[in-house]
């Protein structure tokens, strides 16, 4: 470890307790302002993603609109066409961000995020299936793919479960997995008309084109039942963090800790990706980003959260913006602008020995 | 081929290896005949062995002879060039990184192969044959380097999971290249999903010509790397010691791969997991002699994509299904049987 490795790692910080359990979290002082600065520019991207489009709006007009409903046009467009969408871009943002980073703790491994390891390939195919042969029709498109999604996370689960698992083999069973989903998917391209097919490639490269209230409604509650979950989880997560043998000495329960964060994350990743698609690299880049920032070892699932929703909702203005009359999904925009973070990523864990 | 030449023990008296090796390559022959044969004859419409035959040497003009040499000769040709060039890039790519999970489909290959076509066809707009066949082996050369770069720095070298993540992550990436592409595009997308699922049929017979010799010149590359890997199986340093040219060997071997992997990905599409598949079955009765293993690779791959080939088109009839997705249906779970092996080594 180096001498700044060392400073970090005994980095101040504050320990809060929840009165009358053993619950406890260290809040470190630099976290909470990285926190808070990032806070403040998820919501300069909100309102600007609100702002921005075909008709651009002042930002008093904006604000105006969002407190008191505005006038008829600028209320419309605000009320029914933009929040909706800045607040998908907004939620999935922060699902992305947060499952990336439990699911890099976890595995130990900066690469492995939903992306790559099979979890956003199983909601594809399932949403695939759904959009182009009506697979669950009456279920609606978000359910198909939330539980696509659920369903090959509990296939990679169980396909590493070998006696216990390791991180390791989650992440190479996910590869396998997710091989299957896209071979899969191929085909129901292949078999569809081609304007349904370009339809579902748009799906699957991840867009908030046309996202209204009823996407908005499932995000909400998904996440009002699984961020506490994530909070109550946190400190197993540290502590599994330092590899199985150090957190079963420190009394986790190693198995069930990591089942349950496995859940959480893909749980996540599922509802994010069955509300706006699997938007490329998000998940993975997120934690990185955050970890950066904040400056601290450990996962930052706070400040994950705050830099996927801005990238996210930052993302798709510039999606919009770039060229005129076309509204690209913001899956492109992440995905190019996400390669050369993923390179930088790939050789910088490999030099320092965790790239597997 | 030109593996058998360096393939054959060099000892004057038959000895029960070298017969029994004889003895396996004539099975195989027989089997690849055999599935010759059965491609030719099975599909929507059955067509009688000997009639098969008879029309084969003497083309009489009919309907009948006309499915027998426009479609069913030229996709039996392609699997035999495919099967047999994926397979000996995997074995090479298993080899070369001591590593059991490599195949071009995991470790980025095609995934390069097939932005340098998608980017040849949608943004350049170039058709000929040639240009699209070397864009393609672009794409495969600098997908090829980029993993390896990536999954060989730092310390500990190449080892089997960075190879496998960077792989991973490699092809998402350009996965999301080919995707931006083709959303702008809709008429390249009608035309690109046909060669993504990796089929037989998806390029007229007339790209056999132009792509041979790259198939030629990659078995020629591989087979006389095959003594390199048996020295670089030693481990690095040995090899080193023994007086091996160790970049050297990876140079050649990568060149081999990209060359075959590239034609393949030209003619086929991208299937994935014959390379990772044949070299494994292969390996559990050669043993560790990479020349026995890339000739009996040479001679299976062939064999498994036309035999995938025939079930896509027995199991879905009328209609048909890619081999693409029966490889990968057959190679995915064998991936995961391998990686739940406990004690995954290099090899």
């Amino acid at each position: 470890m180096s001498a700044a490795e060392n400073a970090r790692a005994l980095a101040p910080g504050v320990v809060i307790r929840l009165p009358g359990t053993r619950a406890c979290w260290l809040v470190r002082p630099r976290a909470m302002v990285v926190s808070l600065l990032l806070a403040a520019v998820v919501a300069a991207a909100f309102l600007l993603a609100v702002a921005v489009g075909e008709l651009d709006l002042p930002l008093s007009d904006v604000a105006a609109a969002l407190v008191t409903g505005g006038d008829d046009v600028t209320g419309l467009v605000v009320h029914d066409l933009r929040l909706p969408r800045a607040l998908v871009g907004l939620l999935v943002g922060a699902a992305f961000g947060v499952s990336g980073a439990v699911f890099q703790s976890l595995t130990r491994n900066p690469l492995a995020s939903p992306d790559v390891i099979g979890v956003s390939a199983g909601a594809g195919t399932a949403a695939t299936a759904g959009l182009l042969i009506g697979a669950g029709a009456g279920l609606g498109l978000q359910t198909v793919a939330l539980l696509g999604g659920l369903g090959s996370a509990l296939l990679i689960y169980l396909l590493a479960y070998h006696g216990g698992t390791s991180g390791f083999r989650i992440v190479l069973v996910g590869i396998g997995v997710a091989a299957l989903c896209g071979s899969v998917t191929t085909y129901l391209l292949l078999r569809a008309g081609v304007y349904q097919a370009q339809q579902a490639l748009m799906w699957l490269t991840g867009s908030l084109n046309a996202r209204g209230w009823e996407h908005v409604g499932p995000l909400v509650v998904g996440l009002a039942v699984l961020a506490p979950a994530v909070a109550v989880l946190a400190p197993w997560l540290s502590g599994l963090q330092l590899g199985d043998t150090p957190a079963q000495a420190l009394g986790l329960p190693v198995h069930r800790a990591r089942v349950a964060l496995l859940a959480v994350a893909a749980a996540l990743a599922s509802i994010g990706t069955a509300a706006a698609g699997p938007v490329a690299f998000v998940a993975l880049i997120s934690p990185q980003i955050a970890v950066r920032l904040v400056g601290a070892p450990g996962p930052a699932l706070v400040s994950s959260g705050l830099v996927g929703s801005a990238v996210v909702l930052l993302g798709d203005v510039l999606a919009r913006e770039a060229l005129p009359g076309v509204e690209l999904p913001v899956g492109v925009v992440t995905g190019v602008l996400g390669a050369p973070v993923l390179l930088w990523l790939l050789g910088r864990a490999n030099r320092s020995g965790v790239g597997g | 081929m030109t593996i058998e030449a360096t393939s054959v023990v060099p000892r004057r008296s038959a000895s029960p290896a070298v017969r029994s090796h004889a003895w396996a390559t004539l099975s195989c022959l027989a089997l690849l005949l055999v599935l010759c044969l059965a491609s030719v004859a099975l599909g929507t419409r059955w067509i009688p062995p000997d009639q098969v035959l008879t029309l084969l040497l003497h083309p009489d003009g009919s309907e009948v002879a006309a499915i027998v040499h426009q479609m069913r000769v030229p996709r039996t040709l392609f699997g035999l060039l495919a099967g047999a060039a994926l397979a000996i890039a995997g074995a090479l790519m298993q080899g070369l990184t001591r590593n059991p999970l490599a195949d071009p489909g995991i470790l980025g290959v095609t995934a390069g192969a097939s932005i340098g076509i998608v980017v040849t066809t949608t943004v350049l707009g170039i058709a000929s044959v040639y240009s699209y066949v070397w864009f393609g082996f672009a794409g495969a050369l600098a997908a090829t380097a980029l993993v390896y770069l990536l999954g060989s720095a730092g310390g500990g070298g190449a080892t089997p999971a960075k190879l496998a993540l960077a792989g991973a992550a490699v092809s998402a990436l350009l996965q999301s290249l080919v995707n931006a592409a083709l959303l702008v595009d809709a008429a390249a997308l009608g035309d690109f999903r046909f060669w993504a699922v990796g089929a037989l049929t998806g390029q007229p017979a007339t790209m056999l010509g132009p792509v041979l010799p790259f198939f030629a010149a990659g078995a020629v590359l591989a087979a006389t790397t095959a003594p390199a890997l048996n020295t670089l199986a030693l481990g690095e340093d040995v090899a080193r010691g023994l007086g091996q040219r160790v970049g050297l060997a990876r140079l050649r071997g990568a060149a081999a791969v990209t060359l075959l992997a590239g034609a393949a990905v030209a003619l086929c599409g991208p299937i994935a997991f014959v390379g990772l598949l044949v070299p494994h079955v292969v390996r559990a009765f050669t043993g560790p002699d990479h020349r026995w293993i890339l000739w009996y690779s040479a001679l299976l791959g062939p064999c498994l994509l036309l035999a995938a080939d025939i079930a896509g088109r027995l199991v879905a009839r009328p209609d048909e299904l890619p081999v693409g997705i029966v490889v990968t249906a057959l190679g995915a779970p064998f991936f995961v049987a391998l990686v739940r092996r406990r004690g995954l080594r290099e090899l």
